[in-house]
């Protein structure tokens, strides 16, 4: 395809390429599972949901390892990566993007803190247990304190839990910052919404507790070990309140568009029905919320079959993680198929091979499954699983 | 030398400072910046604030400005980015339905071929457009780095040694009037000639155009050209609406104009 036929009616010279490619739509997906892990685990360490307990430490390290990888799209995507660092060290505090390192950091801190306290007494058992490197390796990670008699156990719970009170704040802001990113943006009547941290932070929630249902399923298939099911539908339940609180700010924020119908109407109208129709009706709204909604409903309201309820969460939960991207698709790509002049739209067509290419996306979409690999082998959180299930 | 002191000031700040420093370094920065952009060392920029008129209504579009505006700034001709640009209008009506046909190929540079037949067209017009530096920027708002400042004469400039690259301010800017500059790797834009208008001659785009449909000067200048169109003229400014504060005012500006 030729320039010419991406282009329809009149864009800016200066827009026939499009900036920000499918590594940024990575970045608000990525937080956007950190942030709902993380809230999923606050379920147990905060709000004191037992039934959440076997996964509360799966969670925090499935945040921890999609954490690790939150900066690698947008440092990849930057014209001067080497340079990256100058948001930390000279942030101009008028951007929005420029807090991204402090925030990223501070939570990042709050993260590995809660996972140390959750682990701790495996750690230091394994470092009096162990021998050879593996003994350094824990006693390292313990920071040579091997006290864990009941009353620092009972410290360190109560310090998790304060840390985990900051900590859903710390999320909240974490990814509803990076809906501001987008809707602090009065260039672009697609993104310009007070509502977008919050669209953001729903639509993270709901990815994020869906994720863990998929990985929760997935350990206990490859571990042949049996689920907890009130774990797991007590998880469904709470995906399905989040998916209301999601589906109705997204509607709202659409609604309102249409309703006001201030002069770029026309051309949102139009990248809603010419260029993102399939991925927003399709994809966002149909599989990724109506669907599941559906089948949640209809996981609470039937009696035993277990394994039928269990097919129908995991696939709900395919479904929202698939249609949670294809919002931050519709969101960071949509935004940038429509010309600031109103009068015409563009087309991204992705490139395999490039620094900004779906290889490079699909590398830092995978890295996160092999480090929580390694942090489950290092840490292993299986133990709550099993426990419960007697 | 210049680069020197400011490789040893940004060094040191970060070793002793850190990012608490971060305002006095972008301060730093942007003074370098004005230092560089500008060989004439008896140019104060705090006696000057430059403004830049566009009458719509002069515009022939040539497309000579944007020609010489690629090369008087080493803008590649070969890639789809352009510092300015000449739109052209063509209003066509059939009973009260009226079709507004825009374009603008290669920015103008070409000059532009008739594909409507004349006796459809009810009202044409060119509207050269050019970075407005605003008064009120959002690119500089967004720039996470401060690599993007205004100078105190009002010109919007980029710092290429200190621009990250992450084109927010591409996003941010509500007119299209920034690129990538792929082979720096940051953020590119119109400077209104600050290498020409510090040393006191005009922007390279005011100088090509045949017509005398753009206009540089000095606001601070009440003699000014400029200021006298400003009293004489109604004018209007690019999207008013957003609250840019844009320093390119347009006579005679269509509402269909973006």
């Amino acid at each position: 395809m030729t320039a010419e036929n991406l282009i329809w009616g009149y864009i800016y010279p200066n827009e026939a390429e499009i900036q920000w490619s499918i590594l940024i739509v990575l970045y608000p997906y990525i937080t956007g599972l950190v942030a709902g892990a993380f809230i999923a685990s606050s379920l147990y360490h905060v709000f004191g949901k037992q039934e959440i307990k076997p996964v509360a430490r799966f969670a925090l390290l499935t945040a921890l390892a999609f954490l690790l990888v939150a900066t690698a799209p947008l440092v990849t995507h930057l014209g001067n990566p080497l340079r990256g660092i100058e948001i930390m060290f000279t942030p101009h505090l008028t951007s929005a993007m420029s807090g991204f390192g402090y925030i990223y950091s501070f939570y990042l801190i709050i993260v590995l803190l809660e996972i140390w306290l959750s682990f701790r007494e495996d750690i230091v058992k394994n470092a009096l247990k162990l021998k050879g490197w593996k003994k350094l390796m824990y006693s390292s990670l313990a920071l040579f304190s091997y006290d864990i008699s009941e009353k620092a156990l009972h410290n360190d719970e109560k310090l998790a839990r304060k840390l985990a009170i900051i900590g859903i704040p710390s999320a909240a802001f974490l990814h509803g910052y990076v809906g501001f990113i987008f809707g602090g943006i009065k260039a672009n009547p697609w993104w310009s919404t007070p509502l977008m941290p919050i669209i953001f932070l729903m639509s993270a929630i709901v990815s994020g507790i869906a994720l863990l249902i998929l990985l929760y399923i997935t350990a206990s298939w490859l571990r042949k070990k049996a689920l907890n099911y009130d774990t797991l539908f007590s998880l469904a339940h709470y995906l399905w309140i989040f998916l209301i609180l999601d589906v109705v700010l997204e509607l709202l924020e659409i609604v309102s568009m249409k309703y006001e119908s201030l002069e770029e109407i026309a051309i949102i109208d139009r990248l809603l029905s010419e260029k993102i129709a399939t991925t927003f009706y399709g994809v966002q709204l149909t599989m990724g919320i109506f669907i599941p909604f559906v089948l949640l409903i209809l996981v609470m309201i039937m009696k035993n079959r277990e394994q039928l309820k269990t097919l129908m969460i995991a696939i709900s939960s395919i479904f929202v993680v698939i249609g949670v991207f294809a919002m931050r698709w519709n969101i960071v790509i949509g935004g940038q198929e429509i010309s600031k002049s109103l009068s015409g739209t563009m087309t991204y067509v992705p490139i395999f091979f490039s620094q900004e290419g779906v290889l490079p996306a699909l590398i830092i979409m995978i890295a996160p499954f092999i480090i929580l690999a390694v942090l489950t082998y290092i840490l292993p959180p299986w133990k709550d699983m099993e426990a419960d299930m007697e | 030398m210049d680069i020197t002191r400011r490789d040893f000031t940004k060094f040191g700040c970060r070793v002793i400072l850190g990012a608490a420093a971060g305002t006095a370094i972008i301060e730093s920065i942007a003074m370098g910046g004005a230092q560089e952009g500008s060989s004439n060392k008896e140019y104060d920029w705090n006696e000057h604030y430059w403004g830049y008129i566009v009458d719509t209504h002069k515009c022939i579009g040539c497309g000579r400005c944007a020609n010489a505006c690629k090369l008087e700034n080493h803008v590649p001709f070969d890639e789809p980015v352009y510092r300015t640009w000449i739109e052209r209008y063509r209003i066509t009506r059939e009973g009260r339905e009226e079709t507004v046909k825009i374009d603008s190929p290669n920015a103008g540079i070409d000059g532009f071929t008739d594909d409507i037949p004349t006796e459809e067209i009810k009202k044409a017009f060119y509207v050269p457009k050019i970075c407005n530096h605003c008064d009120n920027p959002p690119c500089v708002q967004v720039c996470p780095v401060g690599a993007t400042y205004m100078t105190e004469d009002g010109v919007v400039l980029v710092d290429y040694e200190y621009c990250i690259g992450c084109r927010y301010c591409i996003q941010g800017c509500p007119y299209g009037a920034r690129y990538f500059n792929l082979e720096k790797g940051t953020a590119d834009k119109c400077t209104w000639c600050y290498h020409r208008i510090t040393k006191g001659l005009l922007p390279a785009c005011v100088q090509a155009c045949p017509v005398g449909a753009r206009k540089f000067g000095d606001l601070k200048d009440e003699e000014s050209e400029v200021n006298k169109i400003l009293d004489k003229e109604r004018i209007n400014v690019l999207k008013h609406d957003l609250g840019t504060k844009p320093k390119v005012y347009y006579v005679g500006l269509d509402r269909e104009v973006r």
